[in-house]
């Protein structure tokens, strides 16, 4: 792919972004027109002055606007995760569920809700188990020895990663049935729902915190998809350089954990997507990968809150749309997840 | 001449299994070692040891002079290419990506290569005549257009020491022949060459030096025309070999 079609992907990609960011604005049980958002952006914005009901600012500023924010920032920081996982463990099929991060960042948001914690606790909760979960998997691994090392980290996070969810059941099971039992399911299910901007406000910095060192490392990424005698014989200190990013992924999932909830697929598939458009070129992935990704789960959260009366909760329209389409890559494109 | 590579009384293995002890080699520039050996010889864990990726169980390697375990992993990447056996990539780099994956050790460690490391990728792409498949995927091109590419990529790394893991396997005749002139080829110009293969014929084509390594560590070096000799052939692999000369150098065929 040359640079300049490589840019014309990008464009689109942002322009895409764009555009169903304006939309989302708009849709909605209390729909807005296009004159309406401008005037209340120049207000915003530039202090216009333009005539806008009340119940439309609240609408955009209160309502719509953290959601939609949550949604583009839980997406990036999902698809970024997922891109660093997938190069990390030379493995396009591994995402974010893998180390059990978000199981443990389930589990501890989960333990909040049990003991009636605030919602600032849940979310540190959130924090803390996707970071002990990850953490634990690789101290695992770490001390398997005469075993492929990629390997003994991802087994270990699969079997912690059922662990956590036995816990898990097991909290569902003690639960209050009519009190915590459904905000516990509707916590797992993943929502963006009930976003608050202090959570946004929170988890931020983490997820920018994942971000920077992930940028920094973004060529120097590439060298961890080859075997780990070739990065080292290419001067590589492969060990630590995994480690940051493991370390810089697991910030970012946790930081959407704490968000949303458990969203699935994301980090799966969007790397796949950007994959195919850019290349694996780790510096060229990123950036299209956090984009698609931010613009998917939006995509997604707008349809959920707009295509039935009731919510339909995002996870299950990630799922809805992940599955076929895995299931297709798995079957068709062998080259194309390469 | 230059001495490239160094290894006195080198002992490689594992702790608690050693493999092969007692080494002693000396490579200059322009020279070409092909260590030959039967599978399971230890040719693999010596060319670890030799990359330092796997700890000397005695004695020690130097490099240009200098100890390898003294040098910074960097340092040793500038001095010293590698060129695995099969390298596998999971993901469909493009040739001209993976040659430039080779600058590593001269890009800093948050920056991406610079216009200087894009040019030195370009000269190694040339200097392997694989200009036409630059933007091609290594995953899709034939497996000795892929080799090309990996010697490229080790020669982007500015090394003037190469160390291949059995170049030539699952080529086809045409490749190894190519692989083999290209070695040959890189030797004249200055770079010391080590490679390991099963053909013993490789080392009369390409050699200067040989090094046999037989199960137990016993170990055979010095000119292809002294190692490679019916009787050493046989203690090593166990079979029955002919040599005979032909224009100017020689042959080796098994004997049914």
């Amino acid at each position: 792919m040359t640079r300049r079609s490589r840019a014309v992907v990008y464009a689109i990609a942002a322009l895409g972004l764009l555009v169903l960011t304006v939309l989302a604005f708009g849709a909605g049980r209390f729909a807005l027109s296009l004159a309406e958002l401008g005037a209340l952006a120049a207000n915003q914005l530039f202090g216009a002055g333009y005539e806008v009901a009340p119940t439309a600012e609240t609408v955009v500023l209160q309502v719509r606007g953290p959601r939609i924010l949550a949604a583009l920032l839980v997406g990036a920081a999902l698809a970024a995760a997922g891109t660093a996982y997938q190069g990390m463990f030379r493995n396009p099929l591994v995402s974010p569920d893998i180390l059990g991060v978000s199981a443990g960042a389930a589990l501890g948001a989960v333990l909040g809700i049990f003991f009636s914690q605030s919602a600032l606790v849940i979310q540190l909760g959130a924090f803390a188990g996707g970071l002990a979960a990850v953490g634990l998997v690789y101290a695992v691994g770490a001390n398997v020895r005469r075993h492929d090392p990629i390997l003994s980290l991802i087994l270990a996070g699969i079997v912690l990663g059922t662990l956590l969810g036995a816990f898990i059941a097991l909290i569902k099971y003690l639960a209050d049935p009519y009190n915590q039992l459904p905000a516990i399911t509707y916590w797992l299910l993943g929502s963006l729902a009930a976003v608050a901007p202090s959570d946004l406000a929170l988890a931020a910095p983490f997820a920018l915190a994942g971000l920077v060192p992930l940028y920094l490392l973004r060529w120097r990424m590439n060298l961890l998809s080859l075997s780990d005698d070739e990065a080292r014989a290419l001067g590589v200190p492969v060990g630590r350089l995994r480690f940051a990013v493991v370390c810089a992924a697991t910030l970012m999932t946790a930081a959407a954990v704490a968000i949303s909830g458990i969203i699935g697929w994301v980090g799966l598939l969007i790397p796949h997507a950007a994959r195919m458009l850019v290349g694996p070129e780790f510096s060229r992935l990123l950036p299209l990968a956090m984009v698609l990704g931010a613009a998917f789960l939006l995509a997604v959260d707008t349809l959920a809150r707009t295509v039935a009366p009731i919510e339909v909760p995002p996870g299950v329209l990630t799922a809805l749309i992940g599955t076929p389409f895995f299931l297709w890559l798995f079957v068709s494109a062998r080259r194309a997840w390469q | 001449m230059a001495v490239m590579l160094e290894a006195q009384g080198l002992g490689y293995g594992y702790p608690g299994r050693a493999v092969g002890r007692g080494l002693d080699l000396a490579l200059g520039a322009g020279e070409v070692l092909c260590v030959l050996g039967p599978n399971g010889g230890g040719k693999t864990t010596l060319f670890r040891t030799l990359l330092g990726l796997l700890e000397a169980q005695a004695g020690e390697v130097r490099l240009q002079g200098e100890s390898l375990g003294a040098l910074p992993r960097s340092e040793v990447a500038r001095r010293m290419g590698y060129v695995p056996q099969g390298h596998v990539a999971q993901f469909a780099f493009t040739v001209r990506d993976v040659v430039l994956m080779g600058r590593t050790a001269h890009v800093g460690l948050f920056a991406a290569p610079g216009a200087a490391d894009r040019a030195a990728a370009e000269r190694a792409i040339e200097a392997l005549g694989i200009g036409a498949l630059a933007e091609r995927v290594l995953t899709e091109l034939s497996g000795g257009e892929r080799q090309l590419a990996m010697i490229a990529r080790a020669l982007a790394q500015g090394a003037r020491l190469l160390v291949l893991d059995e170049p030539t396997a699952s080529l086809d005749f045409g490749n190894q022949v190519r692989v083999l002139r290209e070695l040959r080829r890189l030797a004249a110009e200055g770079y010391a060459v080590v490679f390991s293969s099963h053909d013993p014929g490789q080392a009369f084509l390409a050699a200067s030096r040989v090094l046999l390594l037989a199960r137990g560590g016993a170990l055979r070096q010095g000119a292809p025309a002294e190692v490679i000799t019916a009787e050493n052939l046989r203690q090593v692999y166990g079979v029955e070999v002919r040599i005979a000369p032909l224009d100017g150098t020689s042959v080796c065929l098994p004997v049914l």
